[in-house]
């Protein structure tokens, strides 16, 4: 079946255009509704937005390729992003990828088998100052301690 | 000296702090009605440079005088720019902002934009921050529903109005060039300047780009009166006023954010607000505004250029003991940034921090610029290989060289950003490096962390 977008968010993609004076602002929060589809961009859907927003498929490429939240190939149906930059590094943000590496039987950048979790490291976000910390989807974990990581990733893997 | 303020965070912690309501309860609107109702564009723009608010995104440039660059008459639209990607490491202070202040900065915007010509701001956030963008969305709402925004903002003839725009997860996108790349829907590559934003910024007109924290403290900076504000700070007469966020992270007992006004030192940030250092270790270094900017030793001493300097009354000073100042951590050798300080204590190793950086900003680096993409992957493969123990004394060297290559030959800052901290890092611990080089010390032993 050929990409298209749901109701409501073609929706949501029209009213976005109307925030800018040019179609190709919209590329980035248009890719972001794309993404939240369907969990990744394919270049099926990349040709669907240029055409979508009159710029060439190559643009939307360099665009998707550019930025790290955008998910190439499918992933996990919950992205993990443990931050490992130096003031989380301080805090013991390696002995949280070690420990979210252990639990999860997988390495940084792999899914568990089941599909349900996808981890990755992340650079700074911005949460020094209750470091060490995790980025669940769209919710931050601040403060971390190995229990609250078992709560957060067995829950993940529950679900 | 500590000299608390409560502006900004006077709503932090409270129920529905981030509510029109609550904002209002405060005194909140009060500048933009009266900047609306009874303010020319000049007079603004005016008491904007007598507030002397520096910068908070980390080059520290007068937001007044960047303002008074935007053209008066012009056939194309002017837009304001809010830049709260907030990426740098170490840096975790407009976030606080947005989650728990948001009509701050939504009043900020609407003040700015009459002072610049502009009708439209864009607040760029870094997509990772979704309750950020929402408490934004929340605050842009109500006050749309208020009459506050829209095409009669507080009965005035003048339309403002606010739209959020996101990025895609980038640190690159912090660079003002980059920022206006990335809202106009490209890849986040930093533009040659000139043309300057004030010229030809987002979509080819004048924008202003101004870090969200700056805009923030603008409501407060007009009921106050630009001078008084001002006046709230040590430095107050280098023209480095009123009042800002200040962080402090890493190893230290009581990492947070707080509202002081300027002139508070690095000792009382890291021993009174952080509550000492973890473990009362003795310090390994600081870095004082963000990964950028190069660390300081804990002995470090503060040199004037001369008499005449306005920097010869602290010549000669432990840097602990400076006021946080713009020109003050400059003419100490490194940078304000922004403003949030990462302690190291003692038992961390500093070649290790050194790799961390140089990961990320190897990851970071947008790849146009050959000594750069080059520079900072080379410099990140190269620190690797000496703490793995198969670096030689000539690689050590050329790390320098390496640095020393990036500085200056970028289209951005990003360039320096990434060379002057790896510079300070290869200066002040030369003889830990050296300990790796020579097999005295080894990667295994190494850590980070400290208790």
């Amino acid at each position: 079946m050929p990409f298209a977008l749901s109701a409501d968010r073609e929706r949501e993609l029209n009213e976005i255009l109307t925030r800018y004076p040019t179609k190709m602002a919209a590329t980035i929060p248009a890719l972001h509704l794309l993404q939240d589809q369907e969990g990744w961009i394919s270049e099926e859907m990349m040709i669907w937005l240029a055409h979508r927003l009159d710029v060439s498929p190559a643009h939307i490429k360099g665009v998707v390729t550019f930025y790290t939240l955008f998910n190439q190939k499918p992933a996990g149906k919950h992205q993990v992003w443990v931050c490992r930059t130096l003031p989380c590094a301080l805090r013991g943000a390696g002995d949280v990828i070690t420990h979210c590496e252990k639990k999860l039987g997988i390495h940084v950048g792999d899914t568990t088998k089941d599909g349900k979790v996808t981890l990755r490291t992340a650079e700074c976000l911005a949460s020094c100052g209750t470091a060490p910390m995790m980025q669940v989807d769209e919710e931050y974990h601040e403060n971390l301690t190995f229990e609250r990581i078992d709560e957060i990733l067995e829950k993940l893997q529950r679900d | 000296m500590i000299k608390a303020c409560n502006h900004l965070t006077k709503l932090y912690g409270k129920p529905n702090g981030w509510s029109l309501e609550a904002y209002e309860r405060e005194g909140g609107y009060r500048a933009a009605r009266r900047v609306l109702t009874e303010m020319t564009r000049e007079q603004v723009v005016d008491e904007a440079k007598k507030a002397n608010i520096r910068g908070r995104g980390g080059a520290g440039f007068p937001m007044g005088v960047k303002w008074s660059f935007m053209p008066k008459q012009s056939t194309k639209p002017a837009y304001l720019a809010v830049n709260a990607d907030e990426s740098e490491p170490g840096t975790h202070k407009d976030r606080t902002i947005m989650e728990e202040n948001p009509h701050s900065a939504i009043e900020g915007c609407i003040i700015a934009c009459y002072g610049i010509g502009a009708h439209t701001a864009y607040v760029y956030v870094r997509d990772e921050l979704h309750l950020s963008k929402a408490r934004l969305w929340g605050a842009i709402k109500e006050a749309r529903a208020k009459g506050y925004l829209g095409k009669n903002p507080f009965g005035k003839d003048y339309a403002i109005d606010i739209v959020v725009h996101t990025g895609g997860g980038t640190y690159i996108c912090g660079e003002e060039t980059a920022l206006l790349n990335s809202l106009e829907g490209r890849r986040g590559e930093p533009r040659l300047k000139p043309p300057f934003p004030a010229q030809t910024g987002a979509f080819g007109c004048p924008t202003t780009v101004n870090n969200l924290e700056t805009v923030a403290i603008v409501p407060t900076a007009f009921e106050m009166g630009g001078e008084k504000f001002s006046q709230l700070s040590a430095l107050h007469d280098i023209k480095d006023g009123g009042c800002r966020l200040f962080g402090v992270n890493g190893h230290v007992k009581k990492p947070q954010i707080v509202e002081l006004a300027v002139g508070v030192t690095l000792r009382e940030l890291i021993y009174e607000i952080g509550g000492g250092v973890t473990g009362d270790r003795a310090l390994l270094g600081i870095i004082p505004g963000g990964s950028s900017t190069p660390p300081l030793l804990p002995d470090e001493t503060l040199h004037a250029p001369d008499e005449k300097s306005p920097m010869h009354k602290f010549h000669g000073k432990n840097v602990l003991d400076v006021p946080l100042g713009v020109d003050t951590m400059r003419a100490a050798g490194t940078m304000l940034g922004t403003c949030c300080v990462t302690v190291m204590a003692e038992g961390s190793c500093p070649v290790l921090a050194m790799e961390n950086l140089m990961q990320f900003y190897r990851h970071e680096s947008c790849g146009q610029c050959t000594p750069c993409r080059e520079g900072s992957a080379w410099l990140h493969r190269t620190v690797a290989k000496i703490l793995d123990g198969e670096g030689s004394m000539e690689e050590l060297d050329q790390l320098h060289d390496i640095a020393n290559n990036i500085m200056g030959n970028t289209i951005c800052a990003f360039g320096e950003g990434t060379a002057m901290p790896a510079l300070g890092f290869l200066k002040k611990y030369r003889k830990d490096f050296e300990k790796y080089v020579r097999g005295e010390r080894t990667r295994r032993d190494a850590s980070l962390v400290v208790t």
